[in-house]
């Protein structure tokens, strides 16, 4: 199968090539300045993760798992988790207790987007850890399929792909 | 006011989406309740809540449309339980009947009991800013003053998506080589 015949149409495909970049940077945003405005790291991340299922949805699954591989998403999932982890063990030895924001905010510093010590750096790493693990979770269902089989009974199946195909 | 009528459109979907028979239509109006508790978080003023709210409703009906429904299985078949539905209709108005009580004795909406005085709530409005210098009082909230609190979600999360992937995963290695055998046998 041709790459251009999978996925939907040619006004799905060319408007989604205009979007998609603006809705990556509404994320990014969101993540970014989720310690001023309202949004954060979940929020942020699953606009992320909606810009790689926009692309599933447009062109077929294997576009945006050539961007970014289910190996390399696991991996960003669980660097993100070690980080929010990390940041607050730091807060346990260069401060006093477990979580604790341990770089401190000068009235100046306010509303700025480095401020709020912590914060943004966990607001980063949660947002890495759900875009990833929400595209992974979307690329794994998109894959299987339930089939009925027989009266009430069903069965999952895993859609071939067409490199199987060829074969 | 306008949350009571947000409120009975959303009962009304939840209805719709439970007594359906196409599976398409209960999906669909699952997003409308959830576009409706969007918009009443709109109304409470809690932007970032509907923030939350409307992408992962989003992100929701997309797997559920695309990744659950499948041709053969848009139809509920077989009689619906018209015994169940007594009995939990029953037990629904039981229970409305027996906490009336409980109810006069809640707090009015929109007064909280733990906004007066010294309470934390108030201490968060006042401190939020100087202690955490965040301007976001949730954000400084979700990841400073209940960072621990945080710290689980994200565990849950991490936890909830390997078992989906163990579970999801490609055919185990076992399979396979059963498979190549016989592949070879033949």
């Amino acid at each position: 199968m041709k790459e251009e015949e999978k996925g939907l149409s040619t006004i799905v495909k060319v408007v989604t090539r205009w979007i998609v970049g603006f809705i990556l940077l509404f994320g990014i945003y969101i993540v970014i300045f989720g310690h001023l405005t309202p949004g954060g790291g979940f929020p942020g991340g699953v606009i992320i993760a909606g810009v790689f299922v926009l692309l599933t949805l447009s062109f077929g699954r294997e576009v945006p798992l050539r961007k970014l591989n289910s190996t390399l998403a696991s991996e960003l999932d669980s660097f993100g988790a070690l980080v929010f982890l990390l940041v607050g063990i730091l807060g346990l030895y260069l401060a006093t207790y477990f979580a604790q924001n341990f770089i401190t905010t000068f009235p100046q510093q306010y509303f700025r987007p480095f401020s709020a010590g912590v914060i943004p750096i966990c607001n980063l790493a949660i947002g890495l850890k759900v875009g990833a693990s929400i595209f992974m979770v979307f690329i794994i269902l998109a894959v299987t399929r339930v089939i009925s089989v027989g009266e009430g009974r069903m069965k999952m199946l895993r859609k071939r792909t067409g490199r199987r195909r060829r074969k | 006011m306008e949350i009571l009528v947000l409120l009975i459109l959303m009962i009304i979907g939840a209805f719709i989406a439970t007594e359906t028979r196409d599976l398409l239509s209960s999906v669909i109006s699952v997003g409308a309740v959830g576009f409706l508790l969007c918009l009443a978080f709109l109304y409470l003023k809690a932007p970032d809540i509907a923030i939350t709210q409307m992408v992962v409703e989003v992100l929701a009906l997309i797997i559920l449309i695309r990744a659950t429904l499948h041709r053969d299985l848009t139809f509920v078949k077989g009689m619906r339980a018209k015994l169940g539905l007594g009995f939990s209709l029953f037990a629904v108005v039981v229970v409305t009947v027996l906490s009336i009580p409980f109810f006069q004795d809640l707090p009015k909406f929109g007064h909280p009991l733990l906004s007066e005085g010294r309470s934390v709530a108030n201490f968060y409005l006042q401190e939020g800013l100087r202690k955490t210098g965040a301007a976001n009082i949730t954000t400084s909230v979700l990841l400073d003053f209940r960072m621990y609190d945080t710290l689980g979600e994200a565990t849950i999360l991490f936890t909830s998506i390997l078992g989906a992937l163990a579970i999801l995963r490609r055919p185990s290695h076992k399979k396979v080589k059963e498979k190549d055998k016989e592949e070879a046998l033949k």
